[in-house]
């Protein structure tokens, strides 16, 4: 196996963006399944489509949206530049990128956990003298971790994996936003680099095997509770 | 405890509508499915809003249409048991049993948890995790977490129809039992006629989204009578029994009734079907039935085709079942004497 210092880097910002992409993404991640999963409101649907838009779309299309919104002459871009804040073509602009992509995945999941409650609980618990905070801290949480942890495993897999819409808005640099998946389709480009690719792709399916392992691990603890 | 309630609701096709203001520590509410049950449990605990009336604990408003009230679940203080125990999955049937008694008020708690898990033999489920207990297991958890919140009023919505009958039967000690000793009242819910017998005194029976009437757990049975397989069950609470032939012998009025399937260590409780009875206007010279009961008329009553005979001994009675042109033969009268004959394994232990 042979990696160069630019492969170590890409690989470190892989992990970087995927786990910033997911952790940023969780609580809003969280908010909008419980809001499908338990709330009925008008444009329900609406809210719905726009959710789940960025599976359906090809990831460049999102790429050219977040550049159109994120870049200088962007309505976010524009604002964001003002305040001194330069996104395109940084690391930031790749977790975002990949937020954005992943998101749709976390959701479904999450809220697949969520319609799985059986709703007299939510009941009892208030029965029992619980408000609405506190039920969702201590019945509603718990019992979604498996669909947060589902969620969240994908969604890290999905950011690791991330190239149409981070190459659009975060370029393609080494050292500073070159992700595995880029450096890989820089080395496929080149016939003397099949050595460094197939490395970089034996580390891509390594840190998938181990965020499936620990993915399996952490289910496995949460479906043992309860039971003793 | 008193419940005044007169609310309106609309649920796509189905219009629930009801008036109603009952008195008793032990209310059912009976009724087919359909009939709107579940709707007045949700409006009662608050998980469901009428559109339009009011609803009062005492002299508590916990809803009012015309003042914009409509008190939150978690402010009403009202327990549920729903008919499959919700118990939370994920944690301990400990802390199952303290979630509502951690969030009750000081001053309101009523119950004594060491005391209550006693009285419902808990002590061995403590640790244990919920998704290993029985089926009469989970349901004396979730009785005991419901109670162990010191609820004002305590809903069970048909808490024993996902057991099988002998759990059911095991579980409806333990119901009276706490309610009683703690003083809790409680509205029971079901569509079983001997359930409302053994649980409550007063009955609102349901139909349709409508109140059809407020009764009693006995005009109750003598109404269903004729449309239920068992009749009018008669329920016989009965102890201290001796061996007798292969039997067990037991006092019953100023006889003594002699059942299969007895209990010689504790007191039981028996089911009989009117249905099993068979009545005789004088002696009868030799039946293979094992008990012949000298009995006296009480009262009769007519339900559709079927006339009920109330019987009596002593301070004991039950309830004979035939059809009209059998009572009108017999010419059976409130105060005439007839021999019941009732066969040993007529009798169906339930505890």
């Amino acid at each position: 196996m042979q990696l160069a210092p630019e492969d170590i880097t890409a690989i470190r910002l892989s992990l970087q963006i995927a786990l910033t992409a997911t952790l940023l993404s969780l609580p809003l991640g969280f908010a909008v399944a419980w809001l499908l999963s338990f709330k009925t409101f008008r444009g329900k649907i609406l809210l719905e489509v726009f959710i789940n838009l960025p599976l359906t779309l090809p990831p460049v299309v999102i790429g050219y949206f977040l550049l159109l919104m994120l870049g200088r002459h962007g309505w976010l871009g524009s604002l964001l530049n003002s305040a001194g804040i330069e996104l395109i073509f940084t690391w930031k602009a790749a977790v975002i990128a990949s937020a954005t992509v992943g998101f749709p995945l976390l959701v479904r999941s999450i809220r697949l956990g969520m319609d799985s409650i059986n709703r007299q609980l939510i009941q009892a618990a208030e029965s029992l003298g619980s408000s609405w905070f506190d039920t969702l801290l201590t019945v509603i949480l718990p019992l979604s971790l498996k669909g947060i942890l589902a969620g969240s495993s994908l969604m890290f897999a999905r950011s690791l994996g991330e190239f149409g819409a981070t190459i659009i808005v975060a370029g393609n640099i080494p050292g500073l936003t070159q992700t595995i998946p880029l450096a890989i389709y820089d080395y496929a480009s080149s016939p003397s680099s099949t050595q460094m690719a197939l490395s970089l792709c034996l580390v891509s399916v390594a840190i998938s095997v181990v965020v499936l392992f620990i993915h399996e691990y952490l289910t496995g603890t949460v479906e043992k509770r309860g039971e003793s | 405890m008193r419940l005044r309630i007169e609310a309106e609701k609309q649920l796509g096709n189905f219009h629930f509508s009801i008036n109603a203001d009952i008195t008793d520590k032990r209310i059912g509410i009976f009724g087919e499915s359909g009939s709107g049950k579940s709707t007045l449990v949700h409006m009662l605990s608050g998980h469901l809003q009428p559109d339009q009336g009011e609803i009062f604990l005492d002299d508590d408003c916990i809803f009012s249409s015309s003042r914009a009230l409509n008190l939150r679940p978690r402010h009403r203080r009202v327990g549920l048991v729903f008919q499959k125990p919700s118990l939370f999955p994920h944690i301990s049937v400990s802390r199952n049993l303290f979630y509502g008694y951690r969030r009750c008020r000081t001053e309101h708690r009523k119950v004594t948890p060491d005391e209550l898990i006693t009285v419902l033999k808990l002590e061995g489920l403590l640790e244990r995790g919920v998704r290993n207990l029985s089926g009469g297991e989970k349901q004396r958890v979730a009785l005991a977490r419901a109670v162990l919140a010191s609820p004002r009023l305590l809903l069970m919505d048909e808490p024993l129809s996902a057991l099988d009958d002998g759990l059911r039967f095991q579980i409806i000690p333990y119901l009276k039992s706490v309610t009683e000793q703690f003083g809790i009242p409680y509205i029971f819910i079901s569509h079983s006629v001997v359930e409302m017998q053994l649980m409550t005194n007063r009955i609102l029976t349901l139909q349709s989204g409508r109140l059809s009437q407020e009764t009693t757990p006995d005009q109750l049975a003598r109404k269903t009578m004729a449309r239920s397989q068992r009749g009018y069950v008669n329920l016989l609470e009965l102890d201290g029994a001796t061996s007798k032939g292969g039997l067990f012998a037991y006092r019953w009025g100023e006889g003594q009734l002699l059942i299969s399937d007895g209990n010689s260590r504790s007191s039981a409780l028996f089911e009989l079907s009117s249905r099993d009875i068979i009545l005789f206007q004088k002696h009868p010279e030799a039946i293979s039935a094992r008990n012949l009961l000298e009995c006296r008329v009480k009262e009769t009553f007519s339900a559709d085709n079927r006339v009920g005979i109330v019987l009596c001994s002593g301070n004991s009675q039950l309830v004979a079942e035939i059809v009209r042109k059998a009572a009108d033969e017999m010419q059976i009268k409130a105060g005439a004497t007839v021999f019941a004959a009732i066969k040993a394994s007529s009798f169906r232990r339930l505890i």
